[in-house]
């Protein structure tokens, strides 16, 4: 039951990185692409992580993988902040 | 041995680090070509995963990727922008001319050194004796002090050698400082990346005892803490700390000496305790290579900050000025 459920958010993750890499590619501008990476690269990983906390038996490596997703949430959210700070201070000098 | 799955992960690796370094090379823009070696550096750290180096893993995506990265980026920083365009450039067909005799024939000779090079090293996968490196330093790690066979190399039997890789690193850092001040910093961060950096340099600096400490059993090490340490310098000096948090005058000298120093000093009182030069005494060794390490991590992590902030570290802000200078906190503090 529980890889069932671990596989199923395994899956819906790599769903959302599929849309994020999609949106990554086809969106118009830089602020439309940071948002399909960030909103969706952070929702992926955050299911991934979820999916590979279940699987594992090991308290510390959940641990381990819990902060992993929470590094990668405060960089890539302060990361499109200063990406889009600078677009917005490249359009209007 | 690997199912059909992993050689598939292999091999879309090895075309991912090929196409990526490819790309690089061709890059017209150099902005471009410095985001793809990163990606480049990122991808090697994979590899060298997968090969079943993880010290090598650990060292290239902070080293080769992290820190190499951010060195090209602010070199490219006094770069004079060539247009400051909203989007990208139009691309511009690029101008394909036919291999002229001489690239052909340069072509056909690297293809004939490659070959050889693979048939070398096929034959030498073929009459690998028993006697390899490997074995023989599995069957006396028990004497190095620790578990973790790189460090035993590392630091114990080969310690000649990196002892000389720490000098070389003290003369690089000589030149950095004969440069004369640094030039100019960053300006100051805005409130998101001072929080940001808040949070990640006491993780960083936590992170760089965490490997210092575990090199001795496991993958770690003085080269993989000194470039986390360093890591960290680099995000200060990004958010606006001009001196990146290196200190100055004695201070400075004495961190960048103390790797060299340190090893040094161990080495000449083994000697004048009647050991050999560097030979540590088995029930000694596990102490006397952390305390070598421990010295070469400040060391590394001083000498990569400085390699950055690319001259001598001026004096750090007073809160008063760094205030002053940041207009976006002076807002919220009337």
């Amino acid at each position: 039951m529980t890889d069932l459920i671990a596989r199923a958010l395994i899956g819906a993750g790599i769903l959302f990185y599929l849309a994020g890499s999609i949106g990554l590619l086809r969106l118009p501008d830089i602020y439309c692409r940071l948002h399909a990476l960030t909103k969706a690269d952070n929702l992926g990983l955050g299911l991934l992580v979820a999916g590979l906390v279940l699987l594992t038996d090991d308290l510390a490596v959940a641990l381990k993988l819990v902060l992993i997703w929470l590094l990668v949430l405060a960089a890539s959210a302060a990361g499109a902040h200063l990406i889009a700070g600078q677009a917005r201070r490249g359009e209007d000098p | 041995m690997d199912g059909p799955a992993l050689i598939l992960l292999d091999a879309l690796l090895i075309l991912v680090l090929l196409g990526l370094a490819s790309a690089t090379l061709e890059s017209r823009d150099p902005r471009r070509g410095v985001v793809l070696f990163i990606a480049f550096g990122l991808v090697l750290a994979l590899v060298w995963a997968r090969l079943a180096a993880p010290d090598l893993a650990l060292a290239e995506a902070a080293i080769g990727a992290g820190l190499s990265g951010a060195l090209l980026l602010a070199a490219l920083r006094d770069e004079p922008r060539p247009e400051p365009g909203p989007g990208p450039e139009p691309a511009t067909p690029a101008r394909r001319r036919r291999p002229n005799l001489t690239q052909r024939a340069l072509g056909l000779l690297c293809l004939g050194l490659g070959l050889v090079v693979a048939w070398a090293f096929v034959d030498a996968l073929a009459v690998a004796e028993p006697e390899r490196l490997d074995g023989q330093v599995l069957a006396r790690i028990g004497e190095s002090g620790v578990s973790n066979p790189v460090t035993a190399v590392l630091l114990n039997f080969r310690a000649y050698d990196t002892l000389l890789e720490l000098a070389v690193l003290l003369a690089a850092l000589l030149g950095i400082l004969a440069l004369g001040p640094e030039r100019g910093g960053y300006a100051p961060a805005g409130p998101v990346l001072a929080g940001l950096a808040g949070w990640l340099i006491p993780g960083l600096i936590l992170t760089g005892g965490y490997l210092l400490w575990v090199g001795a059993h496991a993958p770690g090490g003085a080269f993989q803490a000194g470039a986390v340490l360093a890591a960290a310098a680099v995000i200060r000096r990004l958010a606006g700390e001009r001196s990146a948090g290196l200190p100055q005058g004695l201070a400075l000298r004495a961190l960048s000496l103390a790797g060299v120093a340190v090893f040094l000093g161990v080495g000449l009182a083994l000697l004048v305790a009647g050991q050999p030069f560097l030979g540590f005494p088995p029930p000694w060794a596990g102490t006397l290579i952390l305390v070598i390490e421990s010295a070469a991590t400040l060391t590394i992590g001083a000498t990569l900050a400085l390699a950055f902030v690319g001259g001598r570290p001026p004096a750090w802000d007073s809160p008063q000025q760094r205030r002053a200078l940041n207009p976006a906190r002076a807002r919220n503090q009337p």
